[in-house]
């Protein structure tokens, strides 16, 4: 489609079609058909679950989005947006929509114990506490169907194996099974054969499992359930849910929990009882925001690691940009012999997955069987006090990260004209000197959104310190703040170290990470638009 | 697997939406059922879909599971993930309408799935009841319920170099005493007990409650109370006052630097006469040519017994589950059976929590006896309530320092402070 973005004079511009805006090269028509092909066969196969769950918005978007598609590609007006269009949507996807999501996360309890609706969480509860009625029969059950095995009324065939007596279950309840109309093994067996009702095989039993689990006996305590295919109890549930009372009533013990909308609980009426584990997702508001900023020991340790948080963020990119710059200076002067070899040798770590190389490195830094204090000799306990972790982390951190900067300033280096370098050499200028006032400056002209980015990357680099030290040493006053946490690690741990995931919580910590984060790349920005200048 | 099933959904979908175009606007009906017919091939009547954590177990689960779908007539999938991701998948799976109908996982899962409404109790009838080992079915219990069958459990125990240390000790200084006597005759460390820089509470537990510390209590049947939080007690205090005297400031065989990565190595390079491990590294030690035995952890002299926490790994029925009737079969009585036992023993060594399977395999896997026997002695079901979640980091933490040398009072103290927190929020 490039290069097609004139009509040809003489043509009507304005219709649509596969070649209103120009496209004539049969090659070009091919990739425009097949492209459209595929957008429609990706909305039909998006479009069908969403219609089998009734998601309608869903449908709309996926309709929108494919009619915008065809619009643009088959309008001859839309020449930039053909351009635009999918980088735009893949923003909106990948970008837009999780940050928007994490966002109206952060205002919900949505978390371990609160991720669907009431509904579901009332027929949960109803569900786990369904208990064998007291002293009842375990019955050999055997499926079968009054009539035709696809559509007949399900029936249990029960034999109660100590009383020896065979009965039929149906909708209206349990009746006695007939000496002779059936057949069994043993007295008191499973039932293998009925008169008057067909027996399931195993795949028919499968066919009609939405009936079968709908179906139960009803008796005077509760009702007859199955239990896999050759059992039957009689249970009932203990807690049941009472519309006009909104509330859950225990049968057994009589306690009563209400429906507490504003927590998505049900809590105990007089206080005696927890609250039922089974929850719902409601909206809470500011609350995880609040939590955040009243929690005593984020208080307490907000501020310590913060300034670890950018210490280690600010020091991994300095440190590696400083040593993959001195690496790139030495290997590009051409006086070096065997630059490549040194070059792929240097790359080479770049190449290795880093989850490994952060394992191997905390075991290198063990205490007592650990490479590096056998090499030095030393006994240090390198993640056991704060300033060994945090060298050890940096160490760490410049082993993995300088390749990278060495590879960038590398490429960036070669850009830079030896003429204004030489130049300032006829001036007089000493090498160190083009080198400051030169080099350098253009270098950073053309890295520093490269430094902005890798210090928003390492401001969140949670493996960097979670597979290394974990945080650790922790002051034994204060288990959950580590001294080498970053506010990432800090944070996991409050948001899943409870009883269970807290995503609700997580999401608000997000946000005021991402706040952070985005403040500084902007002020970042904005200051190398000065730098800018320079050129 | 999960990208196998994606792409054979992707591929079920695209079919479908093929259906509908060369039906050319055919009644929506029949196009919904033909696409849900992509969802779950009819080809023999049903298919149970099952979820299994990988390693030697998930394998031996595929061919079990085969073998069940070959008894009944129905196709059987067993997707094997990877374990430490299983229960986050299956939580959200189910959240999504997806879930398998069946999951295999720990029995310190059950709160969290339970408080998630994703799996159903189950009834084992008495016959199969009857044929498991009590500590396994207690273990499956939460809040009154039986949420799912036992197949195999474990706990940690003493390994023990047998050229070393030719006596198993019977408590804990006896241990360190032979375990410094081998240093002086040239072993690099008196014992290998994981500990890591951030604490390991699984694994100290044994001294913990032999000091007198426990986690949660438990109410007369056998629930674990939440509100009673052993953590900051005088009991769990006092043990971490005893195990603060065997760390790095003590007698320094309680060691951070020891983890579960490099015990087991210390051991089979024969560096260490004792490891505290569980039986799933029976294989690699055996593997070594070290000759050991496996006893009992042991405890403090004259203190409480060790106590040893007792995982379980059973089988669940999924509350979302198509299939009910058949993942309810494969659970109660095909997964129960002594024959299916043996075969996951063979491929996991694991402690079957079938005593009859038990009985067929002690004679000629004492090592496996021995841990089973350890077990029934002192073992204590691990706490499946969901608040058991806040407990690990902290006390980890506070053990790490405790070892480190750090006071035990205030250290534990503060750990007690942030679970308390981490479960009232």
């Amino acid at each position: 489609m490039a290069g097609s973005t004139t009509s040809p004079p003489g043509r009507k511009a304005s219709r649509f079609g596969l070649g209103a805006d120009g496209t004539s090269s049969p090659l070009m028509l091919m990739i425009k058909i097949i492209g459209l092909a595929f957008i429609t066969a990706v909305a039909l196969w998006a479009a069908l679950p969403l219609f089998r769950a009734d998601n309608w918005l869903g449908l709309a978007v996926v309709a929108a989005v494919t009619g915008l598609a065809f619009y643009v590609y088959l309008s001859p007006r839309t020449v930039p947006m053909k351009y635009l269009l999918p980088g735009t949507l893949f923003l909106i996807a990948f970008q837009v929509v999780p940050v928007l999501y994490t966002v109206s996360t952060a205002f919900t309890n949505f978390g371990d114990g609160h991720r669907g609706t009431k509904e579901q969480a009332i027929t949960a509860i109803e569900g786990a506490s369904v208990k064998q009625v007291p002293d009842s029969t375990i019955y050999t059950l055997t499926l079968a169907t009054d009539g035709d095995a696809a559509t007949g009324d399900i029936v249990f065939l029960l034999s109660d194996p100590a009383a020896q007596e065979s009965f039929v279950g149906t909708a209206e309840g349990l009746e006695p099974l007939e000496e002779g109309t059936f057949e069994s093994p043993t007295p008191g067996g499973k039932i293998t054969a009925a008169d008057d009702y067909t027996v399931l095989t195993v795949p028919e039993v499968n066919a009609r499992q939405d009936d079968i689990t709908a179906f139960s006996v009803p008796t005077d305590d509760g009702a007859i359930k199955s239990q896999g295919l050759s059992a039957a109890f009689e249970g009932a549930p203990q807690q049941s849910y009472d519309e006009e009372c909104d509330c859950i009533t225990d049968a057994t013990t009589g306690n009563v929990w209400e429906a507490d909308a504003e927590e998505g609980s049900f809590v105990s009426q007089d206080g005696s009882q927890r609250n039922l584990a089974q929850g719902w997702k409601v909206n809470v508001g500011f609350d995880n925001f609040v939590r955040v900023f009243t929690n005593d020991t984020i208080r307490e340790s907000f501020l310590r690691i913060l300034v670890w948080n950018f210490a280690f963020a600010i020091g991994t990119v300095v440190i590696t940009f400083g040593l993959g710059l001195l690496v790139a200076l030495a290997l590009n002067n051409p006086l070096m012999r065997g630059r490549t070899l040194y070059r792929s040798f240097i790359i080479l770590p770049y190449a290795m997955p880093s989850i490994a190389m952060y394992l191997v490195w905390r075991e290198m830094f063990n205490k007592d069987f650990g490479l590096i204090n056998r090499i030095l000799g030393t006994d240090i306990n390198w993640f056991g006090s704060t300033a060994s972790s945090m060298f050890a982390i940096l160490l760490i951190q410049l082993w993995l990260g300088y390749n990278y900067m060495f590879l960038v300033i590398t490429g960036a280096l070669q850009s830079i004209s030896s003429d204004l370098v030489e130049a300032a050499g006829v001036d007089g200028a000493k090498p160190f000197y083009a080198f400051r006032t030169i080099t350098f400056p253009l270098l950073l002209v053309a890295l520093a959104p490269l430094l902005i980015t890798s210090f928003a990357f390492n401001f969140n680099n949670f493996t960097a310190i979670f597979l290394t030290s974990a945080g650790a040493p922790f002051p034994p006053d204060n288990p959950s703040a580590g001294s080498t946490d970053i506010l990432i690690t800090y944070t996991y741990r409050l948001a899943f170290g409870g009883s269970g995931a807290d995503y609700g919580f997580a999401a608000a910590i997000s946000v005021l990470i991402f706040l952070i984060v985005a403040t500084v790349s902007i002020v970042s920005f904005r200051r190398t638009q000065a730098l800018e200048e320079i050129n | 697997m999960r990208t196998r099933t994606r792409t054979i959904r992707a591929a079920a979908g695209l079919l479908a939406a093929g259906l509908v175009l060369g039906a050319c606007g055919g009644g929506s009906d029949s196009d919904d059922s033909e696409s849900s017919g992509g969802d779950a091939p009819e080809a023999s009547g049903g298919e149970l879909l099952i979820w299994v954590g990988d390693g030697p177990g998930g394998d031996a689960t595929t061919a079990l599971a085969d073998a069940f779908g070959e008894e009944n007539g129905v196709d059987v999938t067993v997707e094997v993930l990877p374990g430490s991701e299983l229960q986050a998948n299956f939580v959200t799976a189910a959240q999504a309408g997806d879930a398998p109908d069946v999951v295999m996982g720990a029995h310190d899962w059950i709160g969290n799935l339970v408080q998630n409404g994703t799996i159903d109790p189950i009834q084992i009838p008495e016959t199969v009841s009857s044929t498991l080992q009590p500590l396994a079915l207690e273990a499956v219990t939460f809040d009154g319920q039986t949420y799912g069958m036992p197949f195999t459990m474990n706990n940690i125990v003493l390994i023990r170099n047998t050229d070393l240390a030719p006596d198993a000790p019977a408590t804990v200084e006896e241990m360190v005493a032979a375990g410094k006597k081998a240093v002086q005759e040239g072993a690099q460390a008196p014992l290998a007990w994981p500990v890591s820089n951030t604490g390991n509470p699984y694994f100290i537990n044994p001294l913990y409650t032999s000091g007198g510390g426990y986690m949660f209590g438990q109410t007369d049947d056998g629930s674990f109370d939440p509100t009673d939080l052993g953590v900051g007690t005088p009991g769990s205090v006092e043990a971490y006052e005893k195990i603060g005297e065997l760390g790095e400031k003590g007698q320094g065989v309680l060691k951070r630097s020891v983890n579960t990565d490099n015990a087991i190595g210390l051991f089979t390079e024969g560096k260490t006469p004792f490891l505290i491990e569980g039986p799933w590294q029976l294989t690699t030690i055996d593997a070594s040519d070290i000759n050991y035995e496996v006893s009992e952890v042991p405890g403090f002299e004259g203190m409480d017994p060790a106590s040893p926490f007792i995982t379980v790994d059973a089988a669940y029925v999924a509350s979302g589950s198509a299939n009910k009737t058949l993942a309810q079969e494969f659970v109660t009585n095909y997964w129960s059976r002594a024959d299916v036992g043996a075969q996951l023993f063979e491929a996991t060594k694991n402690v079957p929590a079938n005593v009859d399977t038990l009985s067929q395999i002690e004679g000629d896997n004492p090592a496996v006896a021995a841990v089973a026997a350890a077990g029934a002695a002192n073992g204590q079901i691990m706490p499946s309530i969901p608040e058991m979640a806040a407990v690990w980091d902290p006390l980890g933490k506070a053990e790490a320092a405790v070892i480190g040398g750090a006071d035990p009072e205030s250290t534990i103290q503060s750990a007690a402070k942030a679970i308390e927190a981490a479960i009232n929020e």
